[in-house]
């Protein structure tokens, strides 16, 4: 059989993965660089009888994403920059009422409109905290094509899987640059439904109440089985109880069921790492350039520079992070912002102090000489 | 069917009763007559689902044994917008405040007016914001007072009626707590038509707007709506064109979204595949 190989933007990778992992509804509002993902999506997703709609805000596009997964839908939404942070609040509520979603946030500069058309990760820790109270997060992020396809595949099976919103943090960069990508067959990849209940139409369903097998199956509206779902603190039934035991239940476990998984739910790459002396941390596009500079040094220099790529960005991956940075002199971590993921990275490892930090906030992708120049001031060798 | 043969009980979630609304508020009467719309209409639990937001009035999803959801604020209508794409044989229901649906989700309102989608949105108006301490609305108009207009308020209000008619609307209409048996009849109207329906119910609240605005008890509020509205076309009306008017502003048959979106999109794009 010939394989199915495109060349194809990021965009479109993105695109081709949530329409591998079934997602069937979609609602947005155009914003760069994102506008792409949505434009696709609404050529394609009524050729498989799926449904898109242009909503009138960014709001108005996650409450309607979270509606239609409620009645059933594997559903998706993307945005950048000023629209994730109108996202928040649905997200937040999404979280809350464990509602599986894809939220991808093809990041742009900031802060405000910032720079629509150029590469930032300045959303790290918005990701992470941008909407309040307690709860955990999934968000992924991948940096080349192939792997856009992947993680967007994953995201979905996630989303569904832990009953949460899910969000890719891809940047401009990867967004906007062809790649060739492989589209699998059908089944290459695991595609994860809904766990939906076995509890027949009738009987008492809890929509919130863990099965023997710690998922917490859902229902469609419209299926049968009536429930009420709500942002305030709710009981297993559902309806709000603000008793300090019940908060505190539902609060350990919309945290816990997250991050008690975080190395399950952890995707990395290594490149160069078995022997590597210094370790790169990075994670979307300035993977690239970080995987270009280890191997300027290890080919010219003979020092052994590793990559460590983090494609789980968020719950942290505290113990790989921790172990892969133990036996190394340095560790030098690259992401396009003033420094959020270096600080995760200063608080899991054994020696802070060895933490060091290469960044660029102009627009412009971090260059492998970028990452060279902080190796040269870290090994007193440059190339 | 007559009143008596209607179980409005079997749409209720009784052991959530009583219900959380002070005494003498309006919106236990508008419960009412949803109810025994959608019981008039012959509907199944299952056929219904109750998507509202937040405030007083949003807190009626918890309380009707549907699918039912109780959103953030303002989001009410976007949300039951993806319910009803999603699953276009679902009727679905908007119960929400004046604040609500004018004020902070007013985007989605004149939107959802605009598209035309089946849902029946149910504004339940008091001019005031009640559970967060009796703060103006857009909807509370000049001279009103409120904790956060102590000395009246400056603001002109909405008409209601005129925004969703300008922005689309294909079925308006406006009534008032006591007229029950009217807004009974309003609200089954609303939820046959087919496409983006509005019906303003007057509700008082002597709790936060009474108090403040010294209209007297529940008693005398609704004995305000009934002096000061007037049916459409009515001879009082001609008599006195400043009062109130009640009855069906709008009522078209325009292509409605959902249905619109499957012919034009889906069945075509898959007929040409």
């Amino acid at each position: 059989m010939t394989k199915n190989i495109q060349f194809i933007p990021g965009s479109d990778a993105c695109i081709e993965g949530a329409l591998y992992a079934g997602c069937d509804f979609f609602a947005g509002y155009p914003i760069t660089p994102s506008s792409e993902v949505a434009e696709g999506l609404a050529a394609e997703l009524p050729k498989r009888g799926g449904k898109f709609i242009q909503m009138e805000d960014e709001i108005a596009s996650m409450a309607c994403v979270i509606g239609a997964a409620l009645a059933g839908k594997k559903v998706m939404t993307a945005t950048s920059g000023p629209g994730f942070s109108l996202k928040q609040e649905g997200i937040g509520y999404a979280c809350m009422t464990e509602t599986p979603c894809v939220i991808a946030n093809i990041q742009r500069g900031g802060p405000s409109t910032g720079n629509p058309t150029h590469v930032a990760q300045g959303d790290t820790m918005q990701a992470r905290w941008g909407s309040h109270g307690d709860h955990s997060i999934i968000a992924m992020t991948a940096s080349n094509l192939q792997d856009i396809f992947k993680i967007t595949v994953e995201a979905f099976n996630l989303a569904e899987q832990y009953r949460t919103p899910v969000i890719l943090m891809f940047d401009e960069a990867t967004q906007h640059l062809r790649e060739k990508v492989i589209i699998p067959e059908p089944g290459e990849i695991e595609v994860i439904d809904r766990i939906r209940t076995k509890i027949p139409v009738g009987e008492q369903y809890y929509p919130y109440r863990t099965d023997e097998n710690g998922q917490r199956p859902m229902s469609d509206f419209g299926a049968g089985h009536r429930f009420h779902v709500t942002g305030l603190h709710h009981n297993l039934l559902g309806f709000p109880d603000v008793s300090p035991e019940n908060v505190n239940a539902l609060i350990h476990h919309l945290v816990e069921k997250i991050d008690n998984k975080a190395n399950e739910l952890a995707r990395y790459k290594e490149y160069y790492m078995d022997d590597a002396d210094y370790v790169i941390v990075a994670y979307g596009t300035t993977t690239r350039s970080a995987i270009q500079a280890a191997e300027d040094y290890r080919n010219q220099l003979g020092v052994k520079v590793g990559v460590l790529e983090l494609q789980t960005v968020w719950p942290f991956a505290d113990d790989i992070v921790r172990e892969k940075c133990a036996n190394t002199k340095a560790v030098i971590v690259a992401e396009m912002n003033m420094g959020q993921i270096v600080n995760e990275v200063r608080r899991v490892v054994t020696q802070p102090e060895k933490v060091f930090f290469s960044n660029r906030v102009d627009n412009q992708i971090i260059k492998p000489g970028d990452i060279k120049a902080a190796l040269k001031m870290i090994t007193g060798k440059g190339v | 069917m007559s009143d008596t043969q209607i179980d409005i009980k079997k749409y209720l979630r009784t052991q959530f009763f009583p219900q959380m609304w002070c005494p003498g508020c309006g919106h236990g009467t508008v419960m009412g007559a949803l109810l025994r719309a959608i019981g008039d209409l012959g509907l199944d639990n299952d056929d219904v689902s109750v998507i509202s937001g937040i405030g007083c009035s949003s807190r009626i999803s918890g309380y009707l044994d549907f699918n039912t959801a109780h959103t953030m604020h303002g989001r009410a209508l976007p949300t039951a917008t993806g319910v009803k794409l999603a699953n276009p044989n679902l009727k679905v229901i908007v119960p929400f405040g004046d604040g609500d649906s004018t004020a902070i989700g007013g985007n989605h309102l004149i939107h959802a007016c605009r598209r035309n989608i089946d849902i029946t949105a149910i504004v339940m108006n008091n001019r005031i914001y009640g559970m967060t301490g009796g703060q103006y609305s857009p909807m509370s108009g000049p001279g009103v007072k409120a904790s956060t207009a102590p000395y009246g308020v400056p603001d002109r209000a909405f008409d209601l009626m005129e925004l969703v008619k300008g922005a689309g609307a294909t079925f308006v209409a406006r009534t008032t707590v006591y007229h029950a048996k009217e807004a009974q009849n309003t609200i089954k109207k609303a939820i046959e038509h087919k496409g983006f329906s509005v019906v303003e119910i007057l509700s008082q609240c002597p709790t936060q707007f009474g108090r403040k605005n010294k209209t007297g008890e529940a008693p005398q509020m609704m004995e305000w709506y009934k002096d000061n509205t007037v049916p459409m076309g009515s001879k009082k009306l001609e008599e006195n064109p400043d009062l109130i008017q009640r009855g069906i502003f709008v009522d078209e048959q325009v292509p409605e979204y959902c249905e619109v979106y499957q012919a034009n999109v889906i069945d075509k794009v898959m007929k040409k595949g």
